[in-house]
């Protein structure tokens, strides 16, 4: 109790502050509120609706209450009389506004070295980094609605910290095929590996592995259309197909373009083992051509200050593997849980590079990584996370030309050792405190201190496995 | 807690049930294979396949069902004996809030023809996610194959105002509707209703077994209510605010929860603010559900001197309560208990 007293106490302290950080700060800020305002006025007007909704619900109950009380007197009679149901159909209009949800999601980051350094080797790669200071991180606005019998919508916009916003997920989703089929389209978040169709508010730890960072950019969203299907089996045997436009890291996006830009497949397994435990593993195949991937400030053979200009264009295939397993006293996750998962990607990629704008030659290397992760709700409403993540930068073959200038082996592996502290109030509220030891970067080690408050409002759609 | 839980296996299956069936198709299996002209190693091998795709298509003709919580797959297979497989999705110690949509749950629904669930919200962190990606149209909502038992029953505790200011509020009242027995009528109509619409072929037998459960259980709420006399205006502490239906049925008054708002953590200051309230309305026990956390009753307990009372909640909540018939035998003789 104490323990909690002095970080609820910390915590209040450190979060309070950015509010007046950014209320001097910016013009988008104001742009923001008043769309919030607006937001606001119209789930005021929704709530009157409801209201309504519910008082006539509750007049056409007060009839139907006795016609109850009168049949549960009369027990002995051997029929019962019907009782209609309690649920009022609302004709307003308003009854059928989509569910809208809002994450507020919040860190403190408190790093020493620049998260613009790459982790070494990936210079080529992305580098999502962290926010340092007080951020806005995470924050979304999530709408959902069935569109009929056959489709449902969602929309998820990501509220980005420094104004703006983008669009997350914009979807269309059909699962009344039948015969197991599901099918979507739009903007989605790939199904490959485990961790990638997740939300961030639902993350274990404040940021993804460095293998999600370096090699899919944190996360990987797709415009296209992706099919799965179910097996009648029962084992959980899913399989599914995705092609898109390749719109994010490592696709360079085949915008106006006819035909694909990136294909995926994946598949799943997963059951219980007794009512304990249950799993669920998978494998991914992600596969894009890149044409004219640019990266600055790529370390070379000569030294050059700030790196130089690199371009890549050729074949990139990504292999994956994931696995989760969770264990819950009694199969009451409520109360306590344990849960272990990992994922290996691997990225073989082939093709030309073009060295500081001037010198192409043949290049082709192997990048992989891998992280393992284990969280443990050791009493309700609080947990402890562990995360161990390393990355290998492959030996590239680079081609005659450019073999005095790009960097083939860097004899070094990056690796980071996270743990976490998070407590939820309710199921609605989460606080977490995260410390990392990042050795990502040769030379650079890291210690990095991340506090987060995560808060859903609003509809709270279910959570996948 | 070494109570053994039937947890995610299907109710005992009677002996008439299903695998009757099965050994008939056998039967008639066997006597066409006697039949064929075709013989030799090779035959035998094709007659396995096709055996195993024949009872296979036969798991489909029977009315699958995938029971969201022990009491419903309970009350199906009393409403559909042999004609149902049923697959319980959860079992009586977990907390069916927080149930997660693991992928053997989502595998299951999949071959569904009927989902018989509590609705209220109950399922809501979960249910839509096993829905959607099983890919099966026919338990979709909205569907002939999506029952929801709340559905047929007056709802209790709606929220005049919906805040999540007051916790864990379900804006379709209090889903925890299987604690007062009187419910199962309402709902075992609506349900073999559901069966009659899904099998037509069967409805004189569905018929028949509601009128026998009907018969059965009009004549053991006689007995309940009788053995229930004593619990009369009694007033209860609850661990959590899963017992309106309860109360409403036996008369029992609710004191005070030991959730401040339900779904939170207790504090020590406000716990200590239900022992005052304890001095001036005293209470015989604190109640709570088998699947709870037995940590908070007991520390009021013990202080209070009061009798923490776990009750079964649901079928396998307890040793006891292996039917419907037990769930209820069970919770009143705990009550009773409680009262000395």
């Amino acid at each position: 109790m104490f323990k909690k007293t002095i970080l609820s106490v910390a915590l209040t302290t450190l979060l309070s502050q950015p509010f007046y950080t950014f209320a001097a700060e910016s013009s988008d800020l104001q742009a923001l509120r008043s769309e919030m305002a607006q937001l606001k006025l119209q789930y005021q007007q929704l709530e009157k609706r409801l209201q309504q909704a519910e008082v006539n619900a509750q007049q056409a109950q007060a009839g139907s209450q006795q016609a109850v009380v009168a049949s549960q007197q009369a027990v002995e009679v051997a029929r019962t009389q019907t009782v209609p149901s309690s649920s009022p159909a609302a004709s307003s209009e308003g009854a059928f506004n989509p569910a809208m949800s809002l994450i507020l999601a919040g860190t403190y980051g408190q790093v020493k070295q620049s998260p613009a350094i790459p982790a070494t080797g990936f210079a080529m790669n992305s580098n999502p980094g962290h926010q340092q200071g007080f951020n806005l991180g995470e924050s979304e606005l999530g709408i959902t609605a069935n569109i009929d019998p056959q489709f449902r919508g969602v929309a998820t916009m990501a509220l980005a910290p420094a104004g703006g916003i983008t669009v997350e997920n914009a979807f269309v989703q059909n699962s009344g095929l039948g015969n197991g089929l599901n099918l979507k389209f739009g903007r989605f978040f790939s199904g490959l590996g485990y961790l990638n169709e997740q939300h961030a508010h639902a993350w274990d730890f404040v940021d993804q592995p460095l293998v999600y960072a370096t090699l899919w950019n944190n996360q990987i969203g797709e415009d296209g259309v992706q099919l799965k299907w179910l097996a009648p089996t029962d084992m959980f045997i899913e399989l599914g197909g995705e092609i898109g436009r390749g719109r994010s890291f490592p696709a360079t996006d085949r915008q106006n373009r006819n035909g694909t830009g990136a294909g995926t497949i994946f598949a799943h397994i997963g059951d219980d083992i007794g009512f304990e435990h249950s799993w669920r593993a998978g494998a991914s195949l992600y596969d894009t051509k890149r044409v004219n991937a640019a990266s600055a400030g790529v370390p070379d053979l000569l030294g050059t200050v700030g790196g130089v200009n690199t371009q890549f264009s050729g074949d990139s295939r990504t292999m994956g593997l994931d696995f989760v397993w969770k264990y819950s006293p009694n199969g009451n996750t409520a109360n306590r849980y344990f849960k272990v998962q990992g994922e290996y990607f691997s990225r073989r990629e082939t093709g030309m590079l073009t060295y500081n704008a001037a010198v192409t030659d043949t290049f082709s290397n192997t990048q992989s990584g891998w992280y393992l992760q284990s969280v443990y709700q050791f009493m309700p409403h609080w947990r402890a996370g562990m995360r161990y993540d390393q990355l290998n930068p492959g030996t590239a073959t680079v081609g005659v030309l450019n073999a005095g200038n790009v960097i083939s082996n860097y004899a070094f592996k990056p690796t980071r050792t996270s743990v976490m502290l998070d407590y939820s109030p309710s199921e609605f509220s989460r606080l977490r405190l995260q410390l990392a030891n990042d050795q990502s970067r040769q030379g650079l080690t890291d210690n990095q201190l991340f506090i987060q408050y995560i808060m859903s409002l609003g509809a709270h759609g279910a959570h996948q496995y | 807690m070494a109570r053994i839980s039937i947890s995610s296996l299907p109710p005992s299956p009677s002996p008439t049930s299903g695998r009757g069936e099965f050994n008939g198709i056998v039967y008639k299996m066997k006597h066409q294979i006697q039949h064929t002209e075709f013989k030799g190693k090779i035959m035998k091998k094709i007659v396995a396949v096709l055996f195993l795709l024949f009872t296979h298509t036969t798991a489909h003709a029977e009315v699958n069902v995938f029971a969201c919580e022990p009491e419903w797959a309970a009350l199906t297979q009393l409403l559909a004996g042999k004609q149902a497989t049923i697959y319980t999705a959860t079992g009586a110690l977990q907390d069916p809030h927080r149930v997660e949509a693991r992928p053997s749950l989502i595998a299951k629904a999949r071959r569904a023809n009927l989902v018989v669930c509590t609705g209220a919200e109950l399922e809501v962190a979960w249910l839509p996610v096993i829905l959607r990606e099983s890919g099966n149209s026919a338990v979709q909502v909205g569907s002939a194959g999506y029952f929801l038992a709340a559905q047929s029953v007056k709802m209790l505790d709606v929220p005049t105002h919906l805040d999540r200011a007051n916790g864990d509020v379900h804006a379709g009242g209090n889903p925890h509707i299987q604690t007062d027995a009187r419910n199962f009528l309402p709902i075992a109509d609506a349900l073999s209703k559901r069966l009659v619409q899904l099998d037509p072929a069967n409805s004189a037998y569905y018929q028949q077994q509601l009128a026998t459960f009907n018969q059965q259980w009009h004549a053991a709420l006689v007995k309940w209510e009788k053995q229930a006399a004593p619990l009369q205006g009694v007033s209860i502490l609850v661990q959590h605010d899963g017992f309106p239906y309860l109360n409403q049925w036996l008369g029992m008054k609710q004191i005070a929860s030991l959730e401040p708002k339900p779904g939170m953590e207790p504090s020590a200051s406000y716990l200590n603010s239900v022992l005052t309230t304890l001095q001036q309305h005293p209470v015989k026990m604190v109640i709570r559900a088998a699947y709870q956390d037995a940590r908070p009753s007991e520390w009021i307990a013990e202080r209070a001197h009061l009798h923490a009372v776990a009750l079964p909640y649901t079928v396998g909540g307890s040793d006891k309560a292996i039917d419907l018939f037990s769930l209820f035998d069970d919770t009143l003789a705990q009550l009773l208990a409680g009262l000395k």
